[in-house]
């Protein structure tokens, strides 16, 4: 197994940053805004990016969580991993909701995170913030906001390791030696 | 969603639910932290999650319930599943079919998980034994065990107490009929409560109590029997009462209802005895008056009624787990 960096604590921090300004350009600043984190990392993200929000613009967006457990398609083939309580405390209709994930991949997560949203309410947008794009999109989806695009193969592993979890800010890339 | 999240452990070991002697700690805690997912389900405006969609769940009841039936076919519907109730009085029971061949015909309908009450105990282990791809969840056999009942009372310790484990828990009334506090033994064992047991001698469950003496490392070796409720109540943390099966009298196990709840009665004079944000339980149906004073069921210190929404979101994480959990093929 080959491990590679390919993202330092310092870029992670920059690709944050743009990727905040770019939320509120979009979005022609922080009202009505959303922020929802996807388990688990997608969560310690999105708590970032509101604190780099509420510094520039000196507003808090309200931030939630979400856990697609109870949405996924393919519970029948792969183990399901433990499920951590979805936490949106308030009312999403009308507004614009940002999901924020690490690692955007085949797009099934965020097409199970989209349905899960729809039953919380209709929120008026929603848009896709990952901090890595790896391709190999099985679906009509892409994201609005990126931190890094990474060209991968499918039989390479993308580990976001963040701060708030695994005690360091980092991205590693790692593919089996053949 | 990472694609490379650590290898842990993700369901149960276990393909059915029969008695939560199979269960140790982490896959106790496993479903906790799924009724924690499904407990928000439950506070949403639109109650339905799609997890379920296309599994069916069968309900096998051939003895009457309200709530256990319910709260089962409620925890399915909520997570999307097709749910058929089949009780005895409607089922082919009736007309002398077995329930070896039942099983066999459940099998033969893909069912993915079937919840059985039966008046034998061991009646779900029997079916457990004719299945290759159903999950059996035991809903209360006989006198034997009634597991999740058990895991939504300890989910409920859990909730208002913070923690199971070193929690003086006294469960009072019918021990030798009660299912309900027999699969409870196990759990509260697992979690590591203190347990202390309270009823009249005759109401006692003598055949465990004398497996204690024979076996040296015997599970339940350190559960105290205590006779005098005032004594038992003394520090308890959660108070258990069970129903007094009215039944029981007719086979002499009692000389009167009226001397039963003079003794054993929980009355909220009593509860005094017991700490002050000590927690009332019930698993229902209660005979107000008899085992309970009506005061004390449905005063500030019962989680009664929150038991019962608890119910729907255990029955939820249950199913859920044997329905897409990886389980091994087949029970060893």
């Amino acid at each position: 197994m080959s491990v590679k960096k390919i993202q330092t604590d310092v870029q992670m921090k920059r690709a944050l940053t743009r990727i905040s300004h770019e939320i509120l350009e979009r979005n022609s600043g922080a009202k009505n805004l959303i922020l929802v984190g996807m388990h688990s990392r997608g969560v310690p993200l999105a708590f970032r990016i509101r604190k780099l929000i509420s510094s520039y613009e000196g507003q808090t967006v309200d931030v939630g969580s979400l856990d697609i457990g109870l949405y996924r398609d393919d519970i029948s083939e792969k183990p399901q991993a433990t499920m951590k309580p979805t936490d949106i405390s308030v009312d999403i209709n009308e507004r614009i909701v940002v999901l924020v994930d690490d690692v955007l991949y085949t797009g099934r997560s965020i097409r199970a995170a989209m349905d899960a949203i729809k039953d919380l309410g209709r929120p008026s947008q929603i848009q896709l913030a990952v901090l890595i794009d790896r391709g190999h999109r099985e679906l009509p989806i892409r994201a609005d906001y990126v931190g890094k695009n990474v060209p991968t193969s499918k039989e390479e592993d993308v580990k976001v390791k963040l701060a708030e979890v695994d005690g360091l800010d980092e991205v590693v890339i790692s593919s089996p030696i053949t | 969603m990472t694609t490379n999240e650590p290898n842990t452990r993700n369901s149960i070991r276990h393909k059915h639910i029969l008695d939560l002697d199979e269960l140790n700690r982490s896959d106790i805690e496993l479903i906790f932290e799924n009724t924690d997912s499904m407990m928000e389900v439950l506070n949403r405006g639109i109650r339905k999650v799609p997890a379920l969609r296309g599994k069916t769940i069968i309900t096998l009841f051939y003895e009457s319930s309200t709530r256990t039936r319910v709260s089962f076919e409620q925890a399915g519907k909520i997570l999307s599943a097709d749910v058929i109730n089949v009780s005895s009085d409607g089922s082919s029971s009736k007309k002398g079919e077995s329930l070896y061949n039942t099983a066999l015909t459940l099998q033969a309908m893909k069912a993915d998980a079937v919840v059985i009450r039966h008046q034998h105990s061991g009646a779900g282990y029997f079916l457990a034994q004719q299945m290759d791809s159903t999950s059996i969840i035991n809903a209360g056999d006989g006198m034997h065990a009634h597991p999740t009942q058990s895991l939504l009372d300890l989910y409920t310790i859990k909730k208002h107490l913070g923690t199971i484990s070193s929690k003086k828990v006294v469960i009072v009334g019918d021990l030798l009929y009660s299912r309900v506090a027999r699969s409870n033994l196990w759990g509260l064992t697992t979690m590591g409560a203190n347990i202390v047991l309270c009823g009249p001698k005759t109401l006692l469950p003598q055949d465990f109590l004398d497996s204690r003496l024979r076996e040296t490392n015997h599970p339940f070796r350190d559960i105290q029997i205590e006779e005098n409720i005032d004594t038992a109540l003394e520090g308890a943390d959660v108070v258990m009462t069970l129903r007094l099966q009215s039944e029981r009298q007719k086979a002499g196990h009692l000389p009167s209802l009226r001397e039963y709840s003079r003794r054993f009665g929980v009355t909220s004079e009593r509860l005094k005895i017991a700490k002050p944000n000590a927690i009332i339980m019930h698993p229902g149906p209660m005979n107000e008056g008899i085992e309970i004073e009506s005061d004390v069921a449905h005063g500030p210190q019962s989680v009664i009624e929150s038991q019962v929404t608890t119910g729907v979101a255990i029955r939820m994480a249950v199913l859920y787990d044997l329905i897409t959990g990886n389980h091994s093929e087949k029970e060893s």
